[in-house]
């Protein structure tokens, strides 16, 4: 094991699969003289060339479409959005072309790749630079939605994302990237972590508090804190939305027979929604309590330093949650 | 070889199409491709290619008119060819089509109705089943699922607990209270109330003219009765045995006890008999919950038995007597006398050989048990002595029809006439 | 990795090229049994589409279905030059090109009818065909979205050093979307293997291009140093000469090409829209279809040129109809999908954990 970054986890993913695989090569806007905008992929272009570390213009649906066209005759794409906020200009690429592409070709074109880079807010970026955007991507099937929260899930997932057969959506947290953790020696051998496995990262039995990505360690914090009131919480991660790991979640709920959802998004029509959804409709008779949510407030991220704290889900709002959902007041 | 004009498909949407104007008369001369009429689509207004030649023999549709994708509309043929077949064929088709493309027009159409017809039957069939707490309006109690499941599980009424929960909701940790405390009688006292308990039977049309119908001759509960005379014979060699068994214990069985348990078995089996009329629907109970008349100083009432056809008859028969003994001290609570299913009424200990007895509403049926006799009975062409009993039903025919009656009897008979079948 | 293939694509290799026909006739280079070839693969497109209209018009094709009628000769022209082993894109209108490179009548036939034995397996229908095999990449369906895949598919191309090309079809209308100057940007930058022809039709839908951009087709690509050419795309045998230059260019890396291919679309734009109306006279589309039919003026020209007689055309057109009621035949025979199929092919890859479809399928 050794300690090293969210980021650094990343580029070691990032550089081991494009050693074992020659198809795989990086793309986006900064990623090869300037490192990469949050430096995931430092050093790549000097191991790598230009031919497989590219500097794109600014033009977001051009090279996600581009990407798609190189996957759909066999290459491993991995496309950099600098964040998903400008993803939104390539919706299109990702939504009509990557998602749709294996079925309405009746199973004749996969397309194998991997659409990466930070969501959410991070520090008084406002509206358009803070937007969570996990749910629009969640909705539509044909892709996959990861989220990893530590710097062991980020390279295990994003390996095993380069490795999968369909497009997937690969989300980061701006305010992860320097974040700390143990990660498996690359000596050690190939370190990869199937999609579609949640990760019980604190265990309760009281209550659980269900999440993904940045907000896992909002989460670990409230857990800290109830503990001390004698409240014991498990925290799961989801880490994947699709495949989505619906019998951790069930495991934990009929284990604690109450649920707070929390995520950095909006609530309405949120990943939160889905999750209440399943719940109630498989696991109803062992709810003690209605599944309560933790979100981001429904209005676009402010600038103003107190507005934003007011706006983002918040280690007090989990708390207050998860004592309502176990009756104490 | 003529060739049929229809009506086609202009549009992805278009079910009908309008002739605007026909471009060719009867009698032109026709080449493949030409434009033979404009036609008003849901869309705009699209060009009628003809697709074959000849002579435009017949036009079918007149300016104007409107027909359906499919039907047939004109006929292009060779001067003189005979088509008299396809312009009646036509003439009963309009709006409808005609040939092989029109019969699955057809059928597509039929299944859209059928289809409407489920939709529209569908709210109806939503309403029949309506949840019981509404219908109780004041009695709904608030519960989490989980506490609903556990105090079901535990035997537990909810009505008996406090809710903690916002509200009063009745969440987990108050049914572990009661568990731990008590609840006086619990596991005896519950009312069907789960879903599970019973089936909700939606009024057919008969079924609601029978009800109004005998309600008009008889008086608000139409009650028709139907009684057995049964051999008791193996029944008082069984409780004899039963007796001797549980001589140890100081207890001791009646051909009550007997009747009840037998009753509460059959009713198992006949769930029709086992219900309530509920004035818009029928409610089946799937538990047994025997109601036993009990005669007190001034008047009746009836204790019940709560899952008497799981109960084993000297279970049954304790706690008849226990409930009748605080029924006569008038020491029974509500949920004690009420909830049954279905009662019984002996008056044999009087002497009474049969008797008819009245209904409990909302109950569908009572049995009125006679004494226990030995009476002449031919058999074989021989008159025999037997230990003989008569039992009458009496049957709420707006729930109960004649022919249910009489099998639910007979099976309680074949109980009682060979206790040993209990066991099969 | 599909090994890359060098010989001549099978259209231009039948016959010899030796044989001149008349010198002033612009006929130099093919013989008459390529010329006929032509003229039987144009006809076959067209009887094609004629059908599709007819079996759209009794229901057994549904939903959008956009006719080539008129602009054969852009198919032809362009994708015949290619090798095998070249790669198509195009957008929705996308039929004949599917059979010009190589997919069979049948299979095609099947996937407007929406049945199993589609190309597609009944799941994609009229706007996407696609033909993996054949390299036929595929009809797409929202106007412009083609043009950043093929700039991918001829990074992938650059990526492996081979020396195939890749087509990419759009309509006039796609040269307004941001998606055409980000895919030509890149194209021209990274020098990609990337021919982009506009079948350039005048009108996107119902609105004729001149009221919706400033400069005529062949100029939009300006801006993105991707050299542009404009051809007569009714000319078959000008389009054919065109794309084998432009093919050799491509292969020898010299990158991306433009062309402002000038055809007419005969019918509407799509079966629920009608030929002529508000945006275009009766008189317009009458006059295109006497002079611009790309068969009759291939016709003409081997008739003018004695290469062909009337009973050779019959003969020709004889076997196009029986290869087109085969076809529907084949789509007739074939099944619908099963049930099963509705959730087959939305993943390559079905994940050992977790849940992928949420309407309680793998519940």
């Amino acid at each position: 094991m050794a300690t090293i970054t969210y980021r650094e986890a990343l580029n070691q993913a990032l550089s081991e699969e494009m050693r074992r695989d020659e198809s795989v090569f990086l793309m986006g806007e900064e990623v090869a003289e300037y490192d990469g905008a949050y430096k995931v992929s430092k050093g790549l272009l000097d191991e790598f060339g230009d031919r497989r570390v590219v500097d794109t213009p600014i033009s977001e649906l051009g090279f996600a479409g581009l990407g798609v066209g190189a996957a759909m005759v066999g290459l491993r794409p991995v496309i950099e959005f600098m964040t998903f906020n400008f993803a939104f200009l390539a919706l299109d690429q990702i939504l009509n072309s990557a998602a749709k592409m294996y079925y309405m070709s009746g199973g004749q074109i996969p397309v194998p790749m991997v659409f990466r880079g930070p969501t959410g807010a991070a520090l008084q970026l406002s509206s358009q630079h803070s937007h969570a955007c996990d749910t629009y991507y969640a909705h539509a099937p044909g892709l996959k939605l990861v989220r990893p929260a530590t710097p062991a899930d980020a390279k295990g997932l994003l390996k095993a994302s380069i490795r999968d057969a369909d497009p997937v959506i690969f989300m980061e947290g701006e305010m992860l990237y320097n974040l700390k953790g143990e990660v498996p020696d690359p000596d050690d051998g190939d370190f990869v972590i199937p999609l579609g496995v949640a990760d019980l990262k604190h265990e309760g039995g009281d209550v659980s508090i269900i999440t993904h990505g940045s907000t896992v360690h909002l989460a670990l914090q409230a857990a800290k804190k109830l503990e001390k009131d004698g409240i014991h919480a498990d925290v799961l991660d989801l880490r994947s939305l699709r495949p989505l790991d619906v019998d951790a979640i069930l495991e934990s709920v009929k284990k604690t027979n109450r649920a707070v959802y929390l995520e950095e998004g909006w609530p309405y029509v949120g990943i939160g929604a889905q999750i209440v959804a399943t719940i109630q409709e498989e696991a109803f008779d062992h709810l003690d309590a209605p599944v309560l949510r933790v979100c981001q407030a429904d209005v676009p991220m402010p600038y103003a330093k107190n507005l934003e704290q007011l706006a983002k889900p918040s280690v007090d709002r989990v708390i207050e949650a998860c004592n309502r959902v176990l009756y104490r007041s | 070889m003529a060739t049929k004009v229809h009506m086609e498909a202009l549009s992805p949407t278009m079910e009908e199409g309008q002739v605007v104007k026909w471009l060719k008369a009867e009698g032109d001369e026709i080449a493949n491709g030409d434009v033979l009429a404009e036609i008003e689509t849901d869309k705009a207004t699209m060009e009628l290619v003809a697709r074959g030649e000849g002579i435009l023999q017949k036009v079918l549709l007149d300016e104007g008119g409107t027909a359906a994708v499919g039907a047939l509309i004109a006929v292009i043929a060779e001067d003189g060819e005979d088509i008299s077949d396809l312009v009646s064929e036509g003439d009963d088709a309009t709006g409808e089509g005609s040939g092989e493309e029109d019969e699955a027009a057809a059928k597509e159409g039929e299944e859209e109705e059928s289809k409407e017809e489920e939709a529209e039957a569908a709210p109806e069939r939503d309403k029949a089943p309506a949840p019981e707490e509404g219908e109780e309006g004041d009695g709904r109690v608030k519960a989490s699922p989980l506490a609903r499941r556990l105090a079901a599980d535990q035997g537990i009424e909810l009505r008996s607990i406090e809710g903690s929960g916002p509200g009063g909701r009745v969440v987990k940790r108050d049914v572990e209270k009661a568990m731990e405390e008590g609840v006086p009688d619990a596991p005896r006292t519950t009312a069907p109330d789960s879903e599970e308990d019973y089936v909700d039977v939606s009024l057919s049309q008969m079924r609601k003219t029978i009800a109004k119908r005998l309600v008009e001759s008889l008086g608000p509960v139409p009650h028709f009765f139907l009684t057995v005379d049964v051999d008791m014979s193996r029944a008082v060699e069984a409780r004899k045995r039963v007796n001797a068994l549980l001589e140890k214990e100081g207890k001791k069985i009646s051909f009550n006890d007997i009747v009840l348990k037998a009753t509460a078995m059959a009713l198992r089996k006949h769930p029709e008999c086992n219900a309530h009329w509920r004035e818009d629907h029928v409610r089946r109970f799937n538990r047994v919950h025997l109601a036993v008349a009990v005669a007190i100083d001034d008047g009746l009432i009836t204790p019940v038995v709560r899952d008497a056809d799981r109960k084993g008859m000297a279970e049954i028969s304790a706690e008849v007597r226990e409930l009748a003994g605080r029924a006569r001290e008038k020491k029974l609570k509500p949920e004690e006398y009420s909830g049954g299913t279905f009662s019984v009424s002996n008056l044999g200990m009087f002497g009474i050989e049969d008797f008819t007895a009245v209904i409990n509403p909302p109950e569908a049926g009572i049995l009125a048990v006679g004494a226990l006799e030995e009476r002449p009975v031919a058999r074989d062409g021989e008159v025999i002595i037997e230990p003989r009993m008569k039992i009458t039903m009496s049957c709420d025919h707006r729930v109960i029809d004649g022919a249910q009656g009489a099998r639910f009897l007979q099976s309680l008979t074949g109980i009682l006439e060979e206790p040993l079948a209990a066991l099969i | 990795m599909a090994e890359t293939k060098t010989e001549k694509s099978k259209k231009a290799a039948t016959g010899s090229k030796s044989e001149k026909s008349g010198v002033e006739d612009g006929l130099e280079g093919f013989s008459k049994e390529e010329l006929h070839s032509f003229l039987k693969e144009m006809l076959l497109y067209r009887r094609f589409e004629e059908k599709a209209e007819e079996a759209y018009a009794i229901g057994k094709i549904g939903g959008f279905c956009h006719l080539h009628i008129g602009q054969e000769a852009v198919a032809l022209g362009f994708i015949g030059p290619l090798r095998d082993d070249d790669y198509v894109f195009t957008s929705y209108r996308d039929h004949t090109q599917g059979l010009a490179k190589g997919l069979k009548p049948g299979p095609v036939m099947a996937e407007l009818y929406g049945r199993d034995g589609g190309c597609s397996r009944g799941k994609g229908g009229s706007m996407h065909i696609f033909g993996a095999e054949e390299g036929f990449l595929g009809g797409h369906g929202i106007v412009g979205g083609q043009i950043p895949l093929a700039a991918g598919v001829g990074w992938a191309i650059r990526y492996r050093e081979e020396d195939r090309v890749c087509l990419c079809y759009l309509g006039d209308a796609a040269v307004n979307q941001g998606a055409f100057h980000e895919a030509l940007n890149m194209s021209a930058v990274w020098k990609l293997p990337v021919i982009y022809v506009v079948e350039n039709n005048e009108y996107g839908m119902g609105t004729h291009f001149e009221r919706v951009s400033a400069l005529p087709v062949v100029e939009r690509a300006k801006g993105t140093g991707v050299p542009a050419h404009s051809i007569d795309g009714q000319d078959v045998i000008a389009t054919w000469r065109l794309m084998e230059e432009l093919t050799e260019k491509a292969r020898n890396g010299e990158g991306p090409q433009y062309v402002d291919a000038r055809t007419y679309r005969f019918k509407g734009h799509s079966m629920s829209d009608p030929v002529h109306g508000v945006y275009r006279t009766k008189d317009e589309v009458e006059e295109k279809k006497k002079s611009e039919d790309p068969i009759v003026v291939l016709r003409d020209r081997l008739f003018d040129a004695d290469l062909l007689s009337e009973d050779e055309l019959d003969a020709l057109d004889e076997q196009v109809v029986e290869i087109v009621d085969e076809a529907v035949e084949f789509a007739d025979n074939s099944p619908f999908p099963e049930d099963e199929e509705l959730y087959t092919h939305t993943y390559a890859e079905i994940n050992e954990h977790g849940r992928l479809f949420f309407d309680g399928r793998d519940r």
